[in-house]
């Protein structure tokens, strides 16, 4: 009894939050230039079956002088950790004697354009992989090197480093492949599921209410198009499966496990929302 | 804790008695000795204290660091170059290490 | 799918607890007047006079950890006169100081930018001393604001 009425009282604060603070200006009106180079697609026409008209990068959410720090590689912080992921890439590891680059090169010509297609269908495993978990397949198949646990070792800076080789490709996804579609129809269904005392679901946050504030911060639609991210919080990189624990975390509910098939079917689903959107690897957000 | 990484960016040339801007960022936790760790014990201070810049020998910019500068420290300041020479950049740790850079600049 | 709103709901009682019982106690915060102490005694006794000196900071910052500020004096830099250094200093820290920059002839300009932590919203203050011993005085409030449902 207790706890349903913890429940009601959390929702119906949250409520009240959301609607006291609907005078938000919603997204800026600005553009996206790396390096005054690189022009990001930062807002698209949603793809066919998108419940919103249309998608938004985080970026259009965050101050100026957050938006100032993704639009300049020197200044943007996260680029040390591309830097560190370059060196990774080109580093020795594992009884194989082979570093990434023994295969695949240089990884400017080699992963041009290949993290915008991620999650992807690995038929080994029969389910969906993405970035961190084809590094640890070929770590462990090519390399003879241990698989990265979830977080640590080279894997954020390595993910950071094969995506932003795709800086400024539309993220676009394979549906088709092998059985993507019914991953995508599970990651649906827990992005508009209900989580936690808190008694919310993605689309809460992130598709009813994107634009508003929740208490200070300006929700944005909860694009995954900029991981890994820097995010001035940890003053670090933050992997997209980190990020979708704390979001459901921050809803008191128990999170599952990176990499789950819960967390792999939500990022195929939720990578599919941002279609169009410029990779933005490494973004800057709060 | 990642290898300590030095970045600066300024231009390759400029002309005479121009004032250029230059642009350093360094990878530090800048440990500020305020915080816990999950055991409850603080943590010790270890930042970056000290930065200096030196063209050819002669001091052009520095700061005295404290703990209230975030991670990663950035620093933009400028610099008049008259004659073409050697930009040295040095950033001291709490822990004794001195991290170094060298830009060369040529006159227009 | 294994997981249940219902399950979600049953397994997170415990961890909310947690969350609503956990007092956060951090150290105290420097007050406005060591803030203005700290000022003093960079002044070396002079008043600060306002003007000549501009500190750009957010009027909000998005998060606390990582304040874009710069500070900018009006000076011609020869070395007859020039300003030798500024001082950052924000009166709601653990401790007032933030940083020293400390300029030469050389410099051309005595302007800087850096990044700096605020923990909650409080006034950041930027003093210029000169070597003709003047010294100027600017000051932004800074709002800091607290995050979403993780705060």
């Amino acid at each position: 009894m207790k706890k349903h009425y913890l429940v009601v009282a959390a929702s119906i604060a949250l409520a009240g939050a959301v609607s006291a603070t609907a005078f938000a200006g919603g997204p800026v009106d600005e553009e996206l230039v790396i390096d005054g180079e690189i022009q990001m697609t930062t807002r698209t026409a949603a793809p066919e079956g998108h419940p919103l008209d249309e998608v938004i990068s985080g970026w259009h959410y965050r101050t100026k002088e957050t938006r100032a720090l993704e639009a300049d590689t020197f200044e943007n912080p996260a680029m040390l950790g591309v830097e560190d992921g370059e060196q990774i890439w080109n580093t020795v590891e594992g009884t194989e004697g082979k570093s990434c680059a023994s295969c695949h090169g240089d990884a400017s010509e080699s992963m041009a354009g290949v993290g915008a297609h991620f999650p992807k269908w690995d038929a080994d495993s029969g389910r969906p992989i993405n970035i961190e978990l084809q590094i640890n397949k070929c770590r462990e198949e090519r390399m003879g090197a241990e698989p990265y646990a979830f977080d640590k070792g080279g894997q954020k800076p390595l993910t950071a480093y094969i995506k932003h080789q795709s800086l400024g490709e539309p993220v676009s996804l394979d549906l088709a492949e092998g059985d993507m579609q019914s991953w995508w129809d599970k990651g649906k269904e827990l992005y508009y599921t209900r989580f936690g005392q808190l008694n919310l679901s993605c689309s809460n946050c992130h598709e009813d209410h994107n634009g508003e504030y929740i208490r200070a911060d300006h929700l944005s639609q909860g694009q995954v198009n900029g991981f890994p991210t820097y995010r001035l919080k940890q003053a670090a990189l933050v992997s997209v499966h980190n990020r979708f624990r704390g979001c459901i975390r921050d809803t008191r509910a128990e999170y599952p496990a990176a990499f789950s098939d819960e967390l792999m079917a939500l990022e195929v689903y939720v990578t599919w929302r941002g279609t169009g959107l410029s990779v933005e690897t490494p973004a800057v957000r709060q | 804790m990642a290898a300590v990484k030095p970045r600066v960016k300024g231009p390759k040339s400029a002309s005479a008695g121009e004032v250029i801007t230059i642009k350093t960022l360094i990878s530090h936790p800048m440990e500020s000795g305020q915080r816990k760790d999950n055991d409850g014990n603080a943590i010790p201070r270890q930042i970056i204290n000290k930065f200096t810049c030196e063209f050819n020998g002669q001091m052009v910019f520095s700061c005295d660091i404290d703990p209230a500068v975030s991670a990663n420290p950035y620093l933009e300041f400028t610099a008049k170059v008259n004659e073409a020479g050697s930009f040295k950049f040095t950033w001291v740790d709490d822990d004794g290490s001195v991290y170094t850079d060298e830009k060369e600049i040529a006159l227009k | 799918m294994t997981i249940t709103r219902r399950s979600m709901l049953t397994l997170s009682v415990g961890a909310a607890i947690g969350v609503v019982a956990g007092v956060r106690s951090g150290p105290a915060a420097a007050s406005a007047e060591d803030a203005m102490a700290k000022v003093m005694e960079f002044a070396g006794g002079s008043e600060p006079a306002t003007g000549t000196i501009t500190l750009d900071a957010p009027e909000i910052a998005e998060n606390g950890n990582t304040v874009p500020i710069s500070v900018s004096v009006e000076s011609p830099m020869t070395d007859g006169d020039y300003v030798e250094s500024v001082a950052i200093f924000a009166d709601g820290n653990p401790s007032p100081e933030v940083i020293t920059f400390n300029f030469t002839p050389m410099s051309g300009e005595a302007s800087a930018t850096t990044r700096m932590r605020l923990a909650k919203t409080q006034n950041v203050i930027a003093v210029a001393k000169t070597s003709t011993g003047q010294v100027f005085m600017d000051k932004k409030e800074v709002k800091v604001t607290i995050g979403g449902c993780g705060g």
